[in-house]
C-alpha cells in the first residue's frame, strides 16, 4: 500500500513521484492548469484552504522553494508558519518526533518539509495523525517531487503530448533529487526517451534500470532532443574528487549556444534554479529564446497550489454530495 | 416551439424588461459551468448583447470543499473576457435549488472586481433554499419530491429530464 494515498486512491501526502499513477500525475497537471488564471484576478486568492494552517519546515535553507510554497499556500487562503530550523529547538537537541508532536499540538494541518536526510518526510508521514498531511519539498538525494511536477507542467505547456518527446537531463545526476523525480515523472507520463548526460563520476550505478539512456558526451546526448533539462552543479562537488574545476566542467558539460545546434529546432531549455551562469549554462542560453526558466518559477506556484488543494481537499472518505 | 425554446423565449422577455436599453452596452452575461453556460449561450444569442459571454467555474469556491474535495476534476477554468468592475452582471444557471452555487459564484465574481449590480437568471427554480438567495428571472418553477432531480444535457441539442431515484 502506498502511504501517499488514502483508501480511495486520492493523495493524502505528497512524498515522491515514484509509485504514483499516470492518472494521478495528469490530475495534478490538470488542476494546476485550472488554477493558473488566479494570477489574472484582482484578488489573487481562492478560499479553498481558508482556516487551514500550513507549516513550512525547512531543515535546509532554500529561499526560492520556501517562498513559492508560502505564496501557493497564501493564494489558497491558508495561514502559513515558516520555521527556520537552524534557529529553532532542533539545534537545542529536540528530536524530530518531539518537534512534530509540538507542531501537531498547535493544530496544524500540513507540513511542507525540506530535509537533508532522504526519507525524512516519509518518516514524518508515518508518525503524524491521519488529519495531517506531509508534502516533500526535497529530501536528501531522494526526491523533489513538486519541482518535477512543475517541470512536467512546463513541458506540457510547450509540447502537449509526452509520448513523442525526447528529454535530456544534464548535470549532477548522482546527487540530484530533482533528476530522480524528473525521471520517475517522465517515464510515468510516457516520454519516448529520457537521456541522462553527465561525467561518469556523477552517474549512479544501475540508473539504466530507471528506464533512461546514459550519455557521457554532451553533444551526442543532445542530438534531436525536444527538452533540455539542466541541473545545478553544486560548487562543493568541485572541491571533492568528483569534478575537476568549474572551467573544465563548463568546457565539457556547459550548455552553450553552439551546442543548441544539436537539439530539435523547437526544443526548450529548462533549469530548476538557482543558475550558475558560466558553470552549467551559458548566460545567453539561460536568457535566450528557448529558455523557459522563468516560466518554471511562475508555474511552480500553480502546481504547488494544486498539490496542496488535492492533499488537503480529499474530504472525508465515502462522502459525496452536490447542491445547486 | 419546443418546451425549452418556450422557456428561453420567456426568459428573454423578462430580461429585456430588466435591462434598460441605455444599459445594454454595459451588461455582461456570465454562465455558471456547465449547464448555466449552455442556458446563457441561448439567452446571449437571443438578446444580442454586445459584450462577449463569460463563464464561471465555481469548483474552487464551493463551501463543501473540505468535505468532498475537488469534485469533479476542474478542467474548464473560469473565463471572464472583460473587466467586471462597474458592469451590470447577469448571472445565469440552469437550476436554483439550495442557493450555494450562486453564493459561490458571487464570491468568485467579487474576486475579479466590484460589479455595479448582479441579476440572477435561472432556467428552473425549485424550493429548498438554504441561503437567502432568489432569482430575478425564472424559466419555470418546479416543486419536485426529494428523490427527483433535474438533468440538463447539452449543449447541442439541449434536453431537460426529470430523473426519479428510488
Amino acid at each position: 500500500m502506498n502511504i501517499q494515498l488514502d483508501s480511495q486512491g486520492r493523495l493524502k501526502h505528497f512524498l515522491g513521484i515514484e509509485g504514483l499513477s499516470r492518472e494521478l500525475l495528469v490530475e495534478i497537471l490538470d488542476t494546476a492548469a485550472s488554477l493558473m488564471p488566479v494570477n489574472e484576478k484582482a484578488v489573487k486568492k481562492l478560499p479553498l484552504l481558508r482556516g487551514k494552517t500550513i507549516v513550512n519546515l525547512f531543515f535546509e535553507p532554500s529561499t526560492r522553494t520556501r517562498t513559492t510554497f508560502e505564496l501557493a499556500a497564501k493564494r489558497l487562503s491558508a495561514d502559513v508558519l515558516n520555521f527556520n530550523i537552524n534557529a529553532s529547538s532542533s539545534s537545542k537537541g529536540e528530536t524530530l518526533l518531539d518537534m512534530l508532536n509540538n507542531l501537531e499540538a498547535m493544530q496544524c494541518d500540513m507540513f511542507v518539509v525540506r530535509h537533508d536526510q532522504a526519507g525524512a518526510p516519509f518518516f514524518m508521514a508515518q508518525h503524524v495523525p491521519p488529519h495531517i498531511s506531509i508534502v516533500n519539498a526535497g529530501d536528501g538525494r531522494h526526491e523533489h517531487p513538486t519541482q518535477a511536477m512543475l517541470d512536467m507542467f512546463t513541458i506540457r505547456q510547450h509540447k502537449g503530448d509526452f509520448s513523442q518527446l525526447r528529454v535530456a537531463i544534464i548535470g549532477d545526476i548522482l546527487h540530484s533529487r530533482v533528476a530522480r523525480s524528473q525521471i520517475f515523472a517522465l517515464t510515468t507520463l510516457g516520454a519516448a526517451e529520457v537521456r541522462v548526460i553527465a561525467p561518469f563520476t556523477l552517474i549512479p550505478k544501475g540508473i539504466e534500470n530507471m528506464g533512461v539512456t546514459v550519455f557521457n558526451r554532451l553533444k551526442a546526448g543532445l542530438k534531436d532532443v525536444d527538452v533540455v533539462m539542466m541541473l545545478r552543479i553544486q560548487r562543493e562537488r568541485m572541491r571533492s574528487a568528483l569534478l575537476p574545476s568549474e572551467h573544465e566542467y563548463f568546457q565539457y558539460y556547459g550548455l552553450t549556444e553552439d551546442l543548441l545546434m544539436e537539439v530539435h529546432p523547437d526544443a526548450i531549455v529548462m533549469h530548476p534554479g538557482p543558475i550558475n551562469r558560466g558553470v552549467e549554462i551559458e548566460s545567453s542560453v539561460a536568457d535566450g529564446a528557448r529558455s523557459v526558466i522563468l516560466q518554471q518559477v511562475t508555474n511552480g506556484i500553480a502546481v504547488r497550489m494544486a498539490i496542496m488543494a488535492m492533499v488537503l481537499g480529499r474530504g472525508h472518505e465515502g462522502q459525496s454530495c452536490h447542491s445547486s | 416551439m419546443t418546451y425549452l425554446e418556450a422557456l428561453f423565449a420567456s426568459m428573454t422577455r423578462q430580461l429585456t424588461q430588466l435591462i434598460p436599453p441605455h444599459e445594454q452596452e454595459n451588461v455582461f452575461m456570465v454562465g455558471i459551468h456547465t449547464g448555466g453556460v449552455w442556458v446563457a449561450e441561448q439567452l446571449h444569442r437571443r438578446l444580442q448583447l454586445p459584450l462577449p459571454l463569460g463563464r464561471l467555474n465555481i469548483a474552487f469556491y464551493r463551501d463543501d470543499f473540505t468535505r468532498i474535495g475537488l469534485h469533479p476534476h476542474v478542467t474548464d477554468a473560469s473565463y471572464l473576457p472583460v473587466e467586471i468592475e462597474n458592469r451590470h452582471i447577469i448571472l445565469v444557471d440552469d437550476v436554483l435549488y439550495s442557493g450555494r452555487t450562486v453564493r459561490a459564484a458571487h464570491n468568485e465574481l467579487f474576486d475579479y472586481g466590484r460589479p455595479a449590480s448582479i441579476k440572477l437568471a435561472v432556467l428552473i427554480e425549485r424550493p429548498g433554499r438554504e441561503l437567502p438567495i432568489q432569482a430575478d428571472v425564472v424559466g419555470v418553477s418546479l416543486a419536485l419530491t426529494a428523490n427527483q432531480h433535474i438533468k440538463l444535457t447539452g449543449p447541442d441539442p439541449l434536453s431537460l429530464d426529470i430523473l426519479t431515484f428510488d
